[in-house]
């Protein structure tokens, strides 16, 4: 239980993917506009990682680890995530054409975002910092990236509602689009900065 | 030799990738806080870039139109991994301070974007050229922005000490976002300026010879 609660917290909060670890900024500044397409593209960010390091993870353990071909990895990852996104699509087209209308355009993007072939790597790098003593395995794997795209989503929806009010304010020339949201976003930040107080 | 001053210029100033077209930002925001790691990250940037310009360029007509996007990302991962094998090798404190932006290479918006818009439609030489060009305008992007951002944040410069000086905000995210977004309007701002001297300049110039005419 202690592993779980250090692995949500660590992964929402304390190492949350925009605020501290800047992966996947691209739709976070890209896709942020309104709040229901931050919810979307959010949605199938956290979707797309899970299933991710589902997948990857046992690959690295069980098949490259015993064969020594680790330094392949970031072909192997980049092939894994973009069949996987690819198929996804497929899939959610066949099986709710409505959800795909709402999430599958978001899907295409995801295959170059940062956060997912960054947590991907994460994982299976050093992550005792997070793990209370316990040993890692592929279900601390698959919940510290699922928490991880929740972290990211709830990010990308602060975001939105603060840009959805920006846009009442007229601000100088240079300064309209990607200056004002980053500035915002660096509030964001700050705000966030208290939760690397927390002790687990 | 016009045609690559204009690609030149396109990548350092009015295309520069990161100023104005504002591709690439993880990288950029993770490693702006430490003038060495940004520099570090530019340079490495410039090499895969100029390369995977080239080759992609080279095989061009043999990558079939439907799968060119997984043929890409074939492309710059194998050189992203002789990179991370070469730096881990000899510069092992550059490898420790990128971290995991390493591997992110990959899926560099900048390095995709110039194979989609540019290397594959463009001769070898250009493309290499291109490559260059962008990856140097990052690389000076970068390497500015963590000067400054460095500096705020620890009153170092390229890990020399120069005064006793710390906002530990400009050390963080936070900071880096603040200087990135402020670098890009006064980038945008200088380039606006610049533009609307030149148009002032050429309405002049038309004018007059319009006047001249009139008066003819």
């Amino acid at each position: 239980m202690g592993t779980f609660i250090a692995i949500v917290l660590a992964a929402v909060l304390t190492n949350n993917f925009i605020t501290v670890k800047t992966y996947g900024i691209c739709p976070f500044l890209g896709v942020s506009k309104k709040t229901q397409s931050a919810v979307g593209m959010g949605v199938a960010v956290t979707i797309v990682m899970a299933l991710a390091t589902l997948v990857t993870y046992p690959v690295y353990v069980y098949v490259m680890v015993p064969l020594h071909i680790e330094f392949l990895e970031i072909i192997f990852f980049i092939f894994i995530i973009a069949s996987l996104v690819q198929m996804l699509e497929q899939v959610i087209k066949k099986v709710s054409p409505s959800l795909y209308n709402t999430m599958g355009i978001y899907l295409p993007l995801i295959t170059t975002n940062c956060a997912v072939l960054g947590v991907t790597e994460l994982v299976i790098g050093d992550m005792s910092q997070f793990l209370n003593g316990a040993a890692m395995n592929i279900g601390w794997a698959v919940l510290y990236a699922l928490f991880a795209g929740l972290g990211f989503t709830l990010v990308m929806i602060i975001m939105s509602g603060m840009r959805e009010k920006l846009n009442y304010y007229k601000t100088p020339k240079a300064l309209a689009g990607f200056p004002t949201a980053m500035v915002t976003a660096s509030f964001i930040c700050m705000a966030f900065m208290v939760f690397t107080y927390i002790q687990i | 030799m016009n045609k690559y001053k204009k690609i030149t210029l396109d990548g350092l100033i009015f295309q520069n990738p990161t100023l104005m077209l504002v591709l690439g930002t993880c990288p950029t925001l993770g490693l702006i806080s430490s003038a060495t790691s940004a520099a570090g990250m530019g340079l490495t940037v410039v090499v895969i870039l100029t390369l995977s310009n080239m080759i992609i360029s080279a095989l061009k007509k043999l990558i079939p139109n439907e799968v060119r996007i997984p043929c890409y990302l074939v492309v710059i991962a194998t050189l992203v991994t002789f990179a991370r094998m070469l730096l881990e090798k000899f510069v092992p404190d550059l490898y420790d301070s990128l971290g995991g932006f390493l591997a992110l290479i990959v899926v560099n918006c900048i390095i995709l974007g110039r194979a989609e818009a540019f290397a594959n439609k463009h001769t070898v030489l250009e493309s290499a050229v291109d490559g260059i060009a962008n990856g140097l305008g990052f690389t000076c992007a970068l390497t500015v922005m963590g000067i400054v951002c460095e500096f705020l944040g620890s009153g170092s410069v390229f890990g020399l000490h120069i005064m006793d000086f710390a906002i530990g905000m400009f050390a963080t995210p936070a900071g880096s976002f603040i200087i990135y977004g402020l670098s890009i309007a006064l980038f945008t701002y200088i380039i606006n300026l610049f533009e609307q001297k030149k148009r002032v300049k050429e309405n002049k110039l038309a004018r007059e010879n319009l006047l001249d005419k009139e008066a003819a």
